[in-house]
């Protein structure tokens, strides 16, 4: 359970947690006027399981994850993670935002060592620092501060900060949306390997649908908002996967198709 | 897939962070022998006759502008020259008995000057900040002569107001313990003041930002009285206070605090809601929050508060001392216009302006220092 567990086989400790998220409903107050966001929804994740949220933007998806790590209670509906109800953030539900919102006046070791910092273990754990920025790449940039860093770097950053944590459940919103079409690919086998190692369970928000395929056990389709969930889809593929897999090309398609978007196929 | 070689796939990013420092390093280089063709590719340009090659030996960019630097240092200290000759040149109108004294010294900072022009190169750092102020050093020169023949030989202005250079000098010296002593009270009252404005207006600051029941009693007393000059409160300051000392110190935190509170609260309250909840999703309790997420993003305020606040706490300590504490420069300046002593008042003066300027090097330094994160922030 200590540093070296990140970058050795899955253990009994470290796989996840399962996810149950039952009749949820959730709403925002704008102006007076009641908007409601997220309708009725109810799904749920095994434990080390990948499940991947598609969606049009702005349907919801975001919120959902925002009600799994706890920073908001829902209107309606439980959630409950390995059957404890979730009452507030956890270091065992950790968020990777599509922005990477590092602290810019902390060093690449420093915004690491948040989760630690903040949960009064650093002291004891400082290894497990070094080894999460080792395991994402940035070895070398350790004392950078996040203003020096490219934008795939830092998303790096934010993923290391999330890991060192051990989370049972790795929550991705929209984590690549903002990089370039390349380090997209390569980040992208990235979670796939690291996923594949340490056996979180986790929960990616993405509307490119390449991604959830290539990447998910399961991809979840929402509506408009308020979302409501209008298929589950099981991506019955083995790991590596390979983008050019005619199954998933198909699979693709089909998601496309739920989107209403198939007419570019 | 299993092996994972993510340092490998990110090398391609890793220059992303150094781009403008391997630029510079290029045109620092930059050897006049190549030169870059149309097509971009260096080449070796070879002499090919011997006006060619001469030119070559000599560079001939370089030698006109290290002529063009040495020329001017060795103007300025022409200048300085200039300003020892006109000291001696004529008599003073007046009765200063530094002048051969100054003069003295304007040939030896001539002397020096050229020395350390001539020598730029063997000096390192020190020569190359000369030649960057040697346009300084000649305006200098200029303006001390004509300052001297102004005044203390055909004394264009009236005399009395308008004291030479060596009147000054002569404060200096005959003069100073008096002056120590005034230098010394203002730091003491200005620092006693000064921190516990800072201090109070920064905690006042975090806690308006932070807490909506705290903001709720503070802000409106906040807006009654912020506004308010220090100055205002002086006859109140003096009466109700045990001693001068006390009220002035008073008023100088007060000037202090109230931009330090504005614009530390204003930090805080500006602080980007995803900074919290990525810290709350790490298993951050609320003092954590305070101390190490909203207070360092709200840094960079804290310390326009602090600068702004420095400036006006400059005017409350002159005020305070001209009008009620017995010490420091303000009330020095103060004694010397009563006495008519207007070289004193200069002398003053100038000492006043090095100690404010110092004061806001010595602040935009510590911030340099604290605040290595930001990037292009105002060199002081």
């Amino acid at each position: 359970m200590v540093a070296l567990a990140i970058a050795e086989p899955v253990s009994a400790d470290l796989a996840g947690a399962s996810l149950d998220v039952d009749e949820v409903s959730h709403a925002f107050d704008i102006d007076g006027a009641v908007l409601p966001v997220l309708d009725n929804v109810s799904f749920g994740v095994k434990p080390g399981e990948f499940v991947a949220l598609l969606g049009p933007s702005g349907c919801g998806k975001s919120t959902l994850l925002r009600l799994v790590a706890g920073l908001e209670p829902p209107r309606s509906g439980t959630l409950r993670e390995d059957g404890a109800p979730i009452a507030g953030p956890f270091p065992s539900r950790v968020v990777v935002f599509q922005d990477p919102t590092l602290f810019p006046w902390r060093t690449v070791w420093n915004n690491v060592a948040l989760g630690l910092e903040a949960q009064g273990t650093l002291k004891t754990q400082r290894s497990r620092v070094d080894a999460a920025i080792d395991l994402v790449g940035l070895a070398g940039f350790r004392n950078a501060y996040p203003h020096q860093l490219s934008g795939g770097m830092a998303q790096r950053v934010a993923l290391a900060r999330a890991l060192v944590n051990d989370p049972k459940i790795l929550i991705l919103d929209e984590p690549l949306g903002k990089l370039d079409s390349l380090t997209r690919i390569t980040m992208q086998a990235e979670i796939a390997s690291l996923w594949q190692r340490t056996g979180f369970t986790t929960l990616l928000v993405t509307h490119d649908v390449e991604e959830a395929v290539f990447l998910a056990n399961r991809v979840i389709v929402f509506s408009d908002r308020p979302a409501r969930i209008t298929a589950d889809i099981v991506v019955d593929r083995p790991y590596p996967r390979h983008r050019g897999d005619a199954r998933l090309g198909e699979l693709r398609r089909q998601l496309l198709g739920l989107l209403g978007l198939d007419a570019t196929w | 897939m299993s092996t994972y070689s993510a340092s490998e796939a990110f090398s391609s990013e890793v220059d992303s962070g150094s781009r403008e420092e391997n630029a510079l390093k290029q045109k620092g280089r930059a050897p006049f022998r190549f030169h870059r063709n149309g097509k971009g590719s260096i080449a070796i340009a070879l002499p090919q006759s011997a006006e060619e090659g001469a030119a070559f030996a000599a560079p001939p960019l370089s030698f006109p502008k290290s002529f063009l630097a040495n020329g001017i240092g060795l103007l300025a200290s022409l200048a300085w020259v200039l300003f020892g000759i006109s000291c001696l040149r004529w008599e003073d109108l007046g009765d200063w008995p530094r002048t051969q004294a100054l003069a003295v010294a304007a040939f030896a900072i001539a002397g020096g000057v050229t020395v350390a022009t001539l020598g730029a190169k063997r000096l390192g750092r020190f020569g190359a900040g000369l030649q960057q102020r040697a346009p300084w050093l000649l305006a200098l020169g200029l303006l001390l002569t004509l300052w001297e023949v102004a005044t203390a030989k055909f004394a264009w202005l009236p005399l009395p107001f308008f004291p030479p250079p060596q009147a000054i000098i002569e404060v200096y010296t005959d003069d100073l313990p008096k002056l120590l002593d005034s230098v010394f009270a203002s730091i003491k009252l200005q620092l006693g003041g000064y921190a516990i404005g800072a201090a109070v207006g920064f905690l006042t600051g975090v806690s308006i930002g932070w807490s909506r029941g705290v903001g709720y009693w503070v802000h409106p007393v906040l807006r009654f009285i912020g506004p308010l000059p220090a100055t205002a409160w002086l006859p109140f300051a003096f009466f109700t206070f045990p001693s001068s000392w006390s009220a002035s110190t008073f008023l100088i935190a007060l000037a202090t605090g109230f931009p330090v509170t504005v614009l530390t609260w204003s930090g805080v309250a500006s602080v980007s809601n995803a900074y919290y909840d990525v810290a709350r999703t790490l298993g951050a309790k609320p003092s954590f929050l305070v101390l190490k997420v909203a207070i360092p993003a709200a840094l960079p305020h804290v310390f326009v508060g602090l600068f702004m606040g420095l400036g006006s706490s400059f005017a409350v300590l002159v005020v305070a001392e001209m009008i009620g504490v017995k010490a420091g420069l303000g009330w020095y300046l103060q004694w010397a216009q009563g006495w008519a002593a207007y070289a004193n008042m200069y002398a003053a003066l100038i000492v006043m302006s090095l100690l404010c300027s110092g004061a806001i090097t010595l602040l935009f330094r510590t911030r340099d220092r604290l605040l290595v994160w930001q990037k292009g922030v105002v060199k002081w």
